[in-house]
């Protein structure tokens, strides 16, 4: 689909006017950025003495350590929830009532919680319950619970999304429900909603900062530890991590758009078009 | 049992801190995102592409991280607020970013031809984007705006890590007071669950009411 362009602009009165708004916009966004750093300069956040120790190769090392902890997790629960949301998904759609209610209610009800509530539970309430794990799984356990629900969804709505003559062409050949929906659907459904998959872990990585709750020693957790050792560089931490967030989630988010971009010359089915819009932040 | 029932008052004022921290930041985030998602839209190149710069940064950073930058540099920069409005802030923040993506796309929805057809009867661009695309975008809207006040609420319990005592934080605290994680969590999830259940079940039927079958 093309663009929507809601304003033309054409003609020289147009176009001066686009210049005049170009120019006074930037003096407003120009003169904003100077007010802040203004503030952070007085508040003598800019003093080269916050920021040095960021150059130094130890500081750096050990937040690259914490960026592998948080790739690591973060790949972890994105290997664990594909699956789980595949298998959850599928069981909603079987012929099964009481397998699909079932997997429809525990879809709902791990998207109805807050991530963090999730945690909390793993991290106070099941040691209480006689079950202990160490922090990674405490974490990982967490996201993997709520993103499978979010996985589930997006299955489930690329499935629905697939034309039904793929599935009875299937049952005609003779391969069984389970043959159809591992060979023929799956495959087709995945290679629609890789960019809705890539979004999703996106957020995923996003949600790994969690770990800062179960000390767990991922980016933010081990930034706040070296603005302590540093005394008192956190801003200067939280930017760099900030940055690294930004280029690691921009990459992808720029993958999954290219990707994205690359199926809509090939057949998509709309539907499956709408559900990669639908994922929710 | 008895924990949650005596401690009811308690647990009720937590539901209370997290529907008005949901409901101040989604407002907020409603204004800020219409803002950006408007700048996205006018054919000035400046605004546009601050705009994207702004939704690009933060939609990018977890927001814990919003919200523990905002907690450490909001007082640095002579801003001594409290807690929960420094939450309230990053919620606002965070959400108005998914919000001009949402306005975006219903824009996109309405499709060029509407706008032609527009141009054609003779209206200027400004009358169009009112009159024509602002309402069938705004019905498009309803059902992701829905899910996105969903989002929001449930971040609220992101308030809990730095000490506001929202509906985690309270069940955080009442067990770690009394240790019974089933009846505590199991009160506060059914809460959650509620809550979800009944702003989801609000705007599917909004959205059914004000769709437009094409």
């Amino acid at each position: 689909m093309t663009e929507v362009q809601l304003f033309e602009m054409r003609g020289p009165k147009a176009a001066r006017t686009r210049r005049i708004v170009n120019i006074a916009g930037l003096v407003v966004i120009l003169a904003a950025i100077a007010a802040l750093l203004a503030g952070l300069a007085a508040a003598g956040q800019l003093d080269p003495a916050l920021w040095a120790p960021l150059l130094d190769w130890g500081a750096q090392q050990f937040l690259l350590v914490a960026l592998g902890n948080t790739l690591i997790a973060g790949a972890t629960a994105i290997a664990l929830s594909i699956p789980l949301g595949a298998m959850l998904a599928a069981a909603r759609l079987s012929r099964s009532r009481v397998l699909a209610r079932l997997s429809a209610g525990l879809v709902e009800v791990l998207r109805a919680l807050p991530l963090l509530f999730v945690v909390y539970f793993f991290l106070l309430a099941l040691p209480g319950l006689g079950l202990r794990m160490p922090p990674f799984w405490q974490l990982v356990g967490a996201i993997v619970l709520y993103s499978s629900g979010v996985f589930a969804e997006l299955f489930r709505a690329g499935i629905l999304a697939l034309p039904r003559g793929q599935m009875e062409a299937g049952l005609s050949l003779g391969l069984s429900r389970t043959q159809v929906l591992l060979r023929i659907v799956f495959p087709q459904v995945v290679r629609a909603l890789l960019p809705a998959l890539i979004s999703q872990s996106v957020r995923v990585l996003k949600e790994t900062t969690l770990g800062y709750v179960v000390s767990y020693p991922e980016l933010l957790r081990r930034g706040q530890t070296l603005g302590e050792f540093l005394s008192g560089s956190f801003l200067q931490v939280y930017f760099e991590i900030a940055v690294i967030f930004i280029v690691l989630n921009g990459g992808l988010t720029w993958l999954a758009v290219v990707l994205n971009r690359r199926m809509g010359r090939t057949r998509t089915p709309r539907a499956a078009q709408s559900a990669r819009e639908r994922v929710p932040a | 049992m008895d924990v949650v029932f005596d401690h009811l008052g308690q647990i009720l004022a937590g539901l209370g801190v997290t529907l008005a921290l949901a409901g101040t930041s989604f407002a907020g985030a409603l204004v800020i995102g219409a803002l950006l998602g408007v700048l996205r839209l006018l054919p000035f190149g400046v605004l546009r592409a601050t705009s994207t710069a702004i939704i690009t940064i933060v939609r990018n950073m977890p927001l814990l991280l919003v919200v523990v930058i905002a907690v450490f540099a909001l007082p640095q920069l002579g801003l001594t607020l409290p807690l929960d409005v420094c939450v309230a802030v990053s919620l606002m923040v965070y959400f108005a970013c998914y919000i001009a993506e949402i306005l975006r796309s219903g824009v996109q929805t309405v499709g060029m031809g509407q706008i032609e057809a527009a141009r054609a009867l003779g209206l200027s661009d400004a009358r169009a984007a009112i009159t024509i695309v602002a309402p069938q975008a705004a019905r498009s809207m309803v059902q992701p705006l829905g899910t996105m006040f969903i989002a929001t609420l449930l971040s609220t319990a992101i308030g809990s890590i730095v000490g506001v005592l929202e509906l985690s934080g309270v069940t955080r605290l009442l067990n770690v007071q009394y240790a019974e994680p089933i009846a505590i969590f199991g009160t506060t999830a059914l809460i959650y669950i509620a809550l979800s259940l009944t702003i989801g079940g609000a705007t599917g039927w909004l959205e059914r009411k004000v769709r437009v079958t094409r």
